[in-house]
């Protein structure tokens, strides 16, 4: 079962501990992407996705993070259980991960070659990866796959420092990154939201464009609606360490079922016409304290007296469409 | 193309710099009220002879034209008669300031091998007991006045356990190698002769450190913070993403950027190093140029005062430059900027 | 932080009250975080301390008159005892009182340096980056000369000239001192210029003098607190270093430097002459430094050069 996806994620937890106490950020997350899919992760800041996404990279500082329950299978193998070791394999090499800021994600005082050097050099290392490259085919491969993210002048930006390239180029450069070494599983974290929104456009463009044509799986998480519209196929929406709805894109879009989700597309202003978009009262709860049962009931129009009992477990409406709401479940249609 | 545009325009501020130093000196030296040269010779010498000395040493002339006399002077290593001795200050100041030289440098290399280190540790392993230790050496180095440290030492060590001498660079008895650099370390390492070489390090180890106490506590505390704020750089954490190893992370990525904050203080350390000389130099009866200065200062000798403050402020120019460029040539960010 | 800037933007009258009221909230939070700091609350019950010895010198020091010219040749060179709790000088004088009085000294020395120096130097600096240009390299170049030579040999190469006494090396050390306060100023100047809130005053025809007041100046405060607490340990240390070279405090006031210097010649027998000026000193600077690194911490201050 483990390996029909390439990402799967089972009641995964994750706490934090801090000064207040133990932050329960994750409270049991399911998540999968499947081999070529193209799947977004949506919520407001502080729900969690940047979480979860370290979890799966590995990247998580584990004092003070600590993961009580879960699993996450990459290519049927449980990266919690992986040793740091095997862990350093498969970063860059089968999961590769593109940052939100770019400014910050290259290092200022290493030239863009240095840096990509490195990154290839280090990937061939490791006995699965095959072949031991020598400096030039390191270099030319370096300067493949920056024409490939469409850099004009490879040559001359390998010897730049990364304030010397424009917000777009850097982005460009950290997709190169994190395409080189041919990963077959790809997170994005809100890729391009430190730019300019037509620069943005484009970078996402060229993002879906390379995925497709390479057969990436990719995770794209972002706050962004909008973003997961244009370019995903299937849409996670996440709320406080939980996920709440789950359906193909169009099918989330046209008819969201839960009442955050609802929430959520409500509050997208309109360009033609009608009101004042709303937002949704209240605020992302302390993770130290979180609500009971449904995480969201203190904000939600339609709770009721179960929503903080029980926490509701993922419902499915219809094939590939699943809700976490009480209003949905038995329990639930037979209290209201 | 660009890193050279840096080095000029450095190095043109540098030339300024040093052009201000030597004007202030001139005037404050000229300030001194009562007439020097009546100083010297005595309250007992005649008329004659003060004017004489004066028009000797080009005082009667108006005071721009002293000031060009003296810089003409300098580049000819011609600093300007000295009263006390009655050489000139520029051998004078060849004479004293290898001591000096010496001191100062094994300060440097104090604050090397101890601040860099441990504000290292400090910032990665951030709250740890290590982390505590630093910052309390920290606040200790930069509280305790330099004098302090060289008498407290003096106190422990030399008259509690009786391991280290009091003062001086040698013992009386030990003989001296033969002088090519003026550093007693170096020339009796050239010389082969060790117990000269156990003894002066015996001699330097106690003031040298004085001095470097305050560098120390300034640099440890910055390399830490330095440290501590990359590491919590996103671009550590992409590299580590990408699949680079901890250790080469470690090494490379986070060094690098780490050490540029504290090699733009190293100009000031050393300055502050300078200062602290003074004082330890007192202490330790060191024979070195700040002593020589000291009692320059406290004799009116104007021209070596001012020879020696020169030196003092071209010693400090050009280590500035050598860190600025430095710093220019391992940050990118700095040489890139100058230009915006 | 930027919020709490803007609440000094001096646009309209009428935000005077707001002003007042976002000042209050402000003290009110800062204030908070400091009694939570260890190192604020160590350091500055330290130099509270020091300054409450300081002003009641008189009346919390067993031999009040031995501050000046006394002598008692029949108690010199006591070690520490009950009547003389840190011993007695060279010429029977109580070490305690002295050294209690010697604060007093270096008190005042801090706050005549850095009250000439500070207001100078600030001023310099304003005028110098928001004016920009000419004026400003003028200022700055000035700035870089003075600040390229330790402050201890400026203010040596100073005090030369003149007789030592502790006013001439005061005045020599404020005279070196602006430099400091000017460049921090100029830079925190230089980048706020830009903002909007001081371009809104500018359109609104604000002289530049009031500019300078009531926008700019309010934004540099905290830094400026923050290094003049700093100030204070350095200015004592540097002022102590004078003393100790023979060229500040003169005997027989009780300057902490001198009292030391004339220790050293008496090591180690009389060690104590030493020892408690020394450690007097030490714990002075050290509680400024702890204060000012609270205050650091606390209000949030990144300008450079601090």
């Amino acid at each position: 079962m483990g390996d029909q996806y390439m990402l799967e994620i089972r009641n995964l937890h994750v706490h934090f501990r801090v000064y207040e106490g133990v932050s329960r950020v994750l409270d049991g997350v399911f998540l999968h992407v499947g081999k070529g899919e193209r799947v977004g992760l949506a919520g407001e800041t502080g729900c969690g996705k940047t979480v979860t996404m370290k979890t799966v990279m590995g990247i998580l500082k584990i004092p003070p993070a600590i993961i009580p329950h879960g699993e996450v299978f990459l290519n049927g193998r449980d990266v919690l259980r992986m040793s740091s070791k095997e862990l350093l394999q498969i970063k860059g090499t089968e999961i590769s991960m593109i940052f939100q800021d770019p400014m910050n994600a290259l290092n200022p005082v290493f030239t863009i070659g240095e840096q990509l050097y490195d990154v290839i050099r280090f990937a061939q290392r490791h006995p699965d990866n095959g072949e031991n490259l020598s400096k030039k085919e390191i270099h030319d491969r370096a300067i493949a796959v920056l024409e490939e993210v469409r850099l004009p002048d490879p040559e001359r930006i390998m010897n730049n420092y990364s304030l010397e390239l424009s917000g777009g180029m850097r982005q460009r450069v950290l997709i190169a990154m994190a395409l080189v070494n041919e990963p077959s599983f790809l997170i994005a974290d809100e890729p391009g939201t430190a730019l300019d929104v037509t620069i943005q456009a484009q970078i996402l463009g060229l993002l879906s464009e390379l995925v497709r044509t390479k057969g990436i799986s990719i995770l794209l998480i972002t706050h962004n609606l909008g973003v997961i519209q244009e370019t995903m196929e299937r849409v996670y929406i996440m709320y406080a360490g939980q996920v709440v709805e789950i359906a193909p894109t169009s099918v989330l879009f046209e008819n969201p079922k839960h009442p955050y989700s609802q929430g959520l597309f409500a509050s997208v202003p309109h360009l033609t016409g009608g009101e004042i978009a709303e937002g949704i009262p209240g605020t992302v709860p302390d993770y130290t304290a979180a609500p009971s049962g449904c995480r969201f009931h203190p904000r939600c129009d339609y709770a009721m007296p179960i929503c903080s009992q029980k926490k509701p477990p993922l419902i499915m409406l219809k094939p590939a469409h699943y809700v976490a709401c009480h209003l949905y479940t038995e329990q639930g249609v037979q209290n209201e | 193309m660009k890193f050279s545009y840096f080095l000029i325009e450095r190095f043109l501020h540098s030339i300024l710099v040093l052009l201000g130093i030597s004007i202030l000196i001139f005037i404050i030296a000229r300030m001194l009220p009562g007439d020097p040269a009546r100083l010297a010779l005595g309250p007992f010498a005649a008329k004659e002879q003060v004017e004489h000395l004066r028009h000797e040493m080009g005082m009667d002339k108006p005071f721009h034209l002293q000031y060009v006399a003296y810089i003409r002077g300098i580049f000819h290593s011609d600093l300007g008669l000295s009263f006390q001795t009655r050489r000139n200050v520029s051998l004078d100041i060849a004479h004293y300031l290898p001591a000096t030289i010496e001191l100062v440098m094994m300060a440097i290399v104090w604050v090397l091998v101890i601040g860099v280190p441990l504000g290292v540790l400090a910032g990665r392993y951030k709250d740890s007991w290590l982390d505590n230790i630093s910052r309390v050496v920290a606040f200790i180095g930069v509280a305790v006045p330099p004098f302090v440290v060289g008498l407290i030492g003096q106190l422990i060590f030399s008259y509690g356990l009786g391991v280290l001498p009091t003062t001086g660079r040698l013992s009386l008895l030990t003989s001296m190698p033969p002088t090519r650099t003026g550093l007693l370390i170096l020339d009796s390492l050239i010389a082969g002769n060790f117990s000269a070489l156990g003894d002066a390090l015996r001699h330097i180890l106690l003031p040298s450190f004085a001095v470097a106490l305050t560098g120390i506590g300034q640099i440890t505390r910055l390399t830490r913070g330095s440290v501590s704020d990359v590491l919590g750089k996103d671009y550590i954490e992409a590299a580590r993403a990408f699949g680079i190893p901890n250790r080469y992370v470690t090494f490379k990525y986070m060094l690098k950027p780490s050490f540029i904050p504290p090699l733009t203080i190293l100009g000031l350390t050393f300055a502050s190093e300078l200062g602290n000389a003074f004082l330890v130099e007192q202490v330790f009866g060191w024979p070195g140029m700040a002593k020589y200065g000291i009692r320059a200062i406290l004799r009116k000798d104007f021209n070596a005062i001012m020879g020696v403050v020169l030196i003092i402020g071209l010693a400090f120019v050009v280590v500035n430059f050598i860190v600025d460029v430095l710093a220019g040539y391992v940050d990118p960010r700095i040489r890139i900027r100058e230009e915006g | 932080m930027e919020a709490n800037q803007r609440a000094f933007s001096s646009v309209g009258s009428e935000t005077t009250i707001t002003r007042w009221i976002a000042l209050k909230d402000r003290v009110g939070r800062d204030w908070y975080r400091f009694r939570r700091n260890p190192i604020s609350l160590a350091g500055s019950s330290m130099v509270l301390l020091v300054i409450l010895l300081a002003i009641l010198a008189p009346y919390v020091t067993p031999y009040p008159q031995h501050a000046g010219a006394f002598t008692d040749f029949s108690s010199t060179f006591q070690p520490p005892s009950r009547s003389y709790w840190f011993g007695t000088d060279e010429v029977g004088r109580d070490l305690f009182t002295r050294v209690i009085f010697g604060y007093r000294i270096s008190l005042m020395m801090a706050a005549v340096v850095l009250g000439i120096s500070v207001p100078f130097g600030v001023f310099l600096g304003l005028v110098a980056g928001y004016f920009g240009g000419r004026i400003e390299t003028i200022i700055m170049r000035i700035t870089d000369v003075f600040l390229a030579l330790p402050a201890l040999v400026m203010a040596l190469a100073i005090c030369a000239a003149f007789t030592p006494t502790i006013e001439k090396a005061m005045l020599a050390v404020a005279s070196i001192w602006w430099t400091w306060h000017c460049r921090l100023v100029n830079g925190i100047t230089r980048s706020i210029k830009t903002e909007e809130f001081v371009q809104a005053s500018q359109v609104t025809g604000s002289s530049h003098l009031r500019i300078l007041f009531k926008d700019i100046l309010p934004n540099c405060a905290s830094a400026i607190m923050v290094k003049i607490t700093l100030d204070a340990g350095f200015v004592i240390l540097v002022g102590a270093g004078l003393s100790f070279l023979g060229l500040g405090v003169q005997p027989p006031k009780p300057g902490l430097g001198t009292m030391i210097s004339y220790g050293a010649q008496h090591l180690p027998m009389k060690w104590w002459l030493t020892v408690f000026p020394s450690f007097a000193i030490f714990f002075l600077i050290l509680g400024f430094n702890l204060l000012g690194d609270g205050l650091r911490d606390m209000l949030d201050v990144e300008a450079e050069g601090i």
